[in-house]
């Protein structure tokens, strides 16, 4: 799911939910989730990145 | 303001008890007056004086009659209420749990109570242990003995606060991303994380499973040694001597927000500790600015798994704060959770990186002094930044990677109130850092006077 539809279904699901306060909170989330993403130690499927980190020895299985 | 009145340490009081000098009736005697005498702290959620009582004469009675069991024979313990006693509700500090009793005692408790130890009573916390101010309990916050307008640091504040005040010699927390060291820094006092692993927390209730551990909390090194031996069912270990030191200091990230005095109270540190002989080198952990979306994913979905059942039955019985963070947690989406694991081996990677050759890592264990109760937000530096955030962000790194890592009081602030200087040993060396912390903590723990340049 893409990081905005998640944030406007979340917002919606909290507020039907009377979780009005959970809002601001959302927005916080999703500021970490982004940061999350962007990191660069995540995969490259397309293989054109590698990143040291990604592949050190604390690494599981891939 | 109220008087913090310190018992002597677990190691210098046990010698007294085994030969009779001092009975761990008059002790335990000593500590319940402490815990009626300092109410307004709301340490405890639960006394237990006539059973306390009752335990400590038939101490008394054991040692009298030459069966000494080892140092923690009848020394007062106090044991966070998110922790199974035999017998005792376990209340996490919510409504959530009315009703609860322990059917068995927790293996750590099982383990203090077959070393003789004298329980008074369960600590207060942060509901659930899900938060670091311990002002959202179903029984009220718990206060700061140095200044009751303040936290005393979360979730494990009552048992720091209980060490404090003298309402028990020691006290077992846990530490999900700080519980222990961030109220031991808060309070004064020294709180041992143990690597991941040494210390079971099997009957102990769940906050985020990875990440949770068990701890003791004390007045020194040495006595934090002797409960956790116990604690993990294994004879008395020797505190080995250490020569030459090379210590890393993670400064970027770690060191660029401070408030001004824990600046002030840790450089002094440093410049003691080089002054004992320590090798002190810059470090950097690469990915340090990932660390708390890591810890947010996991933390928070880990939570929410397991309570989503009492959300759903009967949320009005959280505190709105700790219902709202864990209902929060149930919109971590899966793949997230997943990268925040990934995130979270190249962390462990990283720490140990910088570990490698090193005795262990020096840093503060708290970039703030503890905060005022309420505060929704503290000054940091030239701006502010949310409590909760600020208290966990130099501590919840070695939940995630499960590194050994314990707070020893360095200093006290201008206003008077204390400072914790953090130390991390590398994995799986849990005794070798209490060796570290153990031959440093003279140097640590400022003499008077002696606490900035």
């Amino acid at each position: 799911m893409e990081l905005d539809d998640w944030l406007k279904a979340a917002r919606a699901d909290a507020e039907r939910r009377g979780l009005a306060d959970l809002q601001p909170m959302l927005d916080t989330l999703v500021r970490a989730t982004r940061a999350l993403r962007r990191a660069d130690w995540n995969d490259d499927p397309t293989g054109r990145t590698s990143s040291p980190a990604a592949s050190g020895p604390g690494r599981g299985p891939s | 303001m109220a008087r913090p009145a310190l018992l002597p340490t677990i190691a210098e009081m046990a010698p007294r008890i085994e030969r009779g000098a001092l009975t761990a009736e008059a002790l335990t005697t000593s500590c319940l007056d402490a815990i009626a005498a300092n109410s307004q702290l709301n340490a405890f959620i639960t006394v237990l004086a006539d059973s306390a009582l009752a335990q400590a004469r038939a101490a008394d009675r054991e040692i009298a009659e030459g069966r000494y069991r080892g140092p923690l024979h009848g020394i007062p313990i106090s044991i966070k209420d998110l922790i199974d006693l035999k017998g005792i509700p376990t209340t996490a500090a919510s409504r959530v749990r009315i009703g609860h009793v322990a059917s068995k005692d927790s293996p750590v408790v099982a383990h203090l109570r077959e070393a003789g130890a004298v329980f008074v009573g369960k600590t207060n916390l942060h509901e659930f242990a899900f938060g670091v101010t311990n002002e959202d309990s179903a029984f009220g916050p718990a206060r700061n003995p140095h200044d009751p307008d303040r936290s005393p640091g979360g979730s494990s504040g009552g048992s720091a606060a209980a060490i404090v005040a003298g309402m028990c010699a020691a006290s077992i927390g846990t530490d999900t991303g700080g519980s222990i060291r961030i109220p031991a820094s808060a309070c004064g006092i020294v709180g041992l994380k143990p690597q991941r692993g040494d210390l079971s927390c099997a009957g102990v209730v769940p906050l985020s499973p990875t990440l949770d551990h068990v701890g003791p909390m004390t007045r020194s090194v040495r006595d934090a040694r002797l409960l956790f031996d116990v604690m993990r069912g294994a004879p008395p270990s020797a505190p080995q001597p250490m020569f030459a030191t090379r210590l890393g200091l993670p400064r970027r990230y770690f060191l660029d927000r401070l408030d001004g005095e824990v600046r002030r109270l840790f450089d002094a540190t440093v410049l003691r500790l080089c002054d004992a002989g320590c090798v002190i080198e810059d470090v950097d952990i690469p990915h340090a600015d990932d660390i708390t979306p890591v810890y947010l994913h996991v933390s928070l979905a880990e939570a929410a798994r397991y309570h989503a059942p009492a959300l759903e039955a009967r949320p009005e019985e959280y505190t709105q704060p700790v219902r709202l963070r864990l209902e929060l947690g149930r919109y971590v989406l899966a793949e997230d959770y997943l990268r925040a694991l990934h995130g979270r081996r190249v962390l462990r990677t990283e720490v140990d990186a910088a570990l490698a050759g090193r005795d262990g890592l020096v840093l503060p264990t708290l970039p703030i002094p503890a905060p005022p109760l309420g505060a929704a937000s503290v000054p940091v530096e030239s701006g502010t930044e949310p409590v909760r955030s600020a208290l966990l962000r130099l501590t919840q790194l070695f939940n995630l990677t499960g590194h050994p890592s314990i707070s020893i009081p360095c200093g006290t602030t201008r206003d008077g109130l204390p400072c914790g200087c953090q130390l991390v040993g590398p994995h799986g060396h849990t005794l070798r850092l209490l060796d570290l912390a153990e031959w440093l903590e003279p140097h640590i723990t400022a003499p008077s006077g002696r606490e900035g340049r």
